[in-house]
């Protein structure tokens, strides 16, 4: 029997690899500085490249990030130092819900709130959708971070007669801050991978567009349409895009990794 | 938590009720999520009723909308998923939590963290151009040959449909529900271990002891799981085939909740296409919530209870 839990490790993480490896094979094959710097070509004309949607997607991640990082930030703040109390349960208890909440159907709460009154896709709608996407990652990690911070820290802040607000900001926080940092980044590669949220609330756009009010390419549309897309060099481009949205997607989560070991390392 | 300085400074009471103000803010949202879907949905709520479950017609054209099969393609890709996902988490989690070297436990569960991490249209992607091909000329195929007189291999094989959605789902699903096993059964207490093991039990039967132990734990892992794979979007849309039939072929395809609406929602004409859509999307959301709750309460009941 125990070899079955053996072998099922294996066979767990071998499609894993597989999809991972497959990727950087095909990705590698077309990867270019062109990928980066060019516009998409015309339908029917080979090569270009996707500069407009790495633009795109960065703008899209930091209008969700403007958004959503105060409001997560704060309540986990709210939470972890006065989250005693039966509202406080209920807001941990929905934000624990919201994550669980499909990203399409983020998509479908964006389009009410921003498209409809708007009355036009735009990278706006998009980035409110990446925002309610983040908001229970980012509470959630605050709130466990500002609680590692040992409470000898607050009451040696209040003892010197400083304020409670000025302990928790300036002692408190600080003191959290690299953990804070940590989540943030870790919703950040969760956003920028998402697709199904920005189908019909940033659109996605063949040109260069860096205007909120406009829609706005991204990576990830930009894979879906060029996966489905019967020409070879989209689809070879698709798989260009997907690697470089992995890379982006690891490299912050391995930044993590070494972030957060070293801190519980010196402890 | 709480500590407050013996004088009651005004900048406290502003802090505290700023900081406040954000977490009503989040709940706020949440309600306004639910509202929102409502009232647009409305239109489609008086017009069908109750019988938008069970009606089995989308047509567009003639602006009649039912959304069964979308219902039927979400539970079955998903009941599939978990199917085949359950056994290898469960296997996997034994092995992080009971057998595995700690020089080995870590990179592994850092490796499941970061495919985890692998955005769902790279798995879309892979979907389409590795593993549809392969079910179509290996895997249908056989099941064909083998087991064809079962209605659940009947047809034709695509290689799009329900098989590949549930392959890929349980692909996802899987380090979800690993990882959360994991960390049920390691909060089982040491001692559970060394009582079984002093009393004479091989390895495997204190892992079974443990096992037992932490069945609702592992039962909300499942649930997670299972709200993943309900409402996953991209990777299920481009294998599944796109079609609103209810058909009990694995091999057929078939469409999911999550999937006509990143189909049809920016192609939609009529108010009535677009209100039922969000009407799907608000069941979508419901459901989620609903398995998600009961998820997180069993989860932490559990991790609780072995305190």
């Amino acid at each position: 029997m125990l070899f079955l839990c053996y072998a099922s490790t294996l066979i767990a993480i071998l499609p894993l690899i597989l999809i991972f490896a497959y990727t950087v094979n095909r990705g590698a094959a077309y990867l270019s500085l062109d990928f980066f710097i060019q516009m998409p070509k015309p339908v029917g004309e080979t090569g270009g490249g996707m500069a407009n949607a790495i633009v795109g997607t960065l703008i899209l991640v930091t209008t969700g990030s403007v958004i959503g990082l105060p409001i997560g930030v704060m309540t986990g703040i709210y939470l972890a130092e006065f989250g005693v109390n039966k509202f406080a349960y209920a807001v941990r208890f929905m934000t624990d819900v919201l994550s669980g909440v499909p990203s399409i159907v983020a998509g479908v709460v964006a389009y009410g709130l921003v498209v409809v009154p708007m009355k036009h896709f735009s990278a706006l709608a998009g980035g409110v959708a990446m925002a309610i996407l983040m908001i229970p990652t980012v509470t959630r990690t605050t709130e466990e971070m500002i609680r590692l911070v040992p409470n000898s820290y607050r009451e040696a802040g209040l003892a010197l007669g400083i304020p409670q607000w000025k302990t928790t900001m300036q002692i408190v926080v600080r003191t959290a801050f690299r953990g804070i940092i940590t989540g943030i980044l870790l919703a950040i590669a969760r956003i920028a991978g998402e697709t199904a949220p920005l189908l019909f609330t940033a659109l996605g756009n063949r040109f260069w567009s860096t205007s909120l009010d406009q829609p706005i390419a991204s990576l990830t549309v930009f894979i879906y349409d060029y996966a489905k897309a019967p020409f070879e060099d989209w689809n070879n481009q698709a798989w260009t895009a997907a690697l470089v949205l992995i890379i982006l997607i690891s490299t912050l989560s391995i930044a993590v990794r070494v972030v957060t070991r070293s801190r519980y390392q010196q402890r | 938590m709480e500590l407050t300085s013996p004088k009651r400074n005004l900048g406290d009471v502003i802090f505290k009720y700023t900081t406040m103000l954000f977490a009503v803010i989040v709940l706020a949202l949440i309600l306004l999520m639910g509202f929102e879907m409502y009232q647009d949905s409305k239109p489609s709520i008086a017009k069908f009723g109750w019988g938008f479950l069970t009606g089995t017609k989308w047509d567009p054209v003639q602006d009649v909308y039912g959304a069964l099969p979308f219902i039927f393609g979400t539970l079955a890709s998903s009941a599939l998923a978990l199917v085949i996902a359950l056994p290898l988490s469960l296997g996997i989690a034994i092995y992080l939590s009971e057998l595995a070297p700690p020089s080995l436990e870590r990179p592994l569960s850092f490796l499941i963290e970061l495919l985890a991490g692998i955005p769902s249209i790279v798995y879309g992607l892979w979907g389409v151009f590795v593993l549809v091909p392969w079910i179509r000329t290996s895997i249908e195929p056989f099941f064909s040959r083998t087991l064809g007189f079962l209605p659940l291999f009947h047809g034709a094989p695509y290689g799009f449909g329900m098989l590949a959605a549930g392959l890929i789902l349980s692909i996802m699903v899987l380090p979800i529900v690993a990882s959360i096993s994991r960390d049920v059964l390691k909060s089982v207490p040491q001692t559970q271990r060394e009582a079984s093991l002093g009393l004479g039990a091989t390895k495997w039967q204190s892992i079974r002891l443990i096992l037992k132990d932490a069945k609702s734990g592992i039962l909300g892992a499942t649930l997670l799981g299972l709200g993943r794979a309900i409402g996953e979007t991209m990777a299920v849309t481009m294998v599944i085939g796109n079609t609103p039939k209810i058909s009990y072929s694995l091999f057929d395809p078939g469409y999911t909740m999550a999937s006509v609406l990143a189909n049809e929602f920016t192609e939609a004409t009529s108010s009535m296409y677009v209100s039922s859509l969000v009407e799907i999307a608000l069941i979508l959301f419901v459901v989620t919530i609903v398995v998600n709750m009961l998820a997180r309460i069993l989860v932490w009941s559990f991790t609780k209870s072995q305190r």
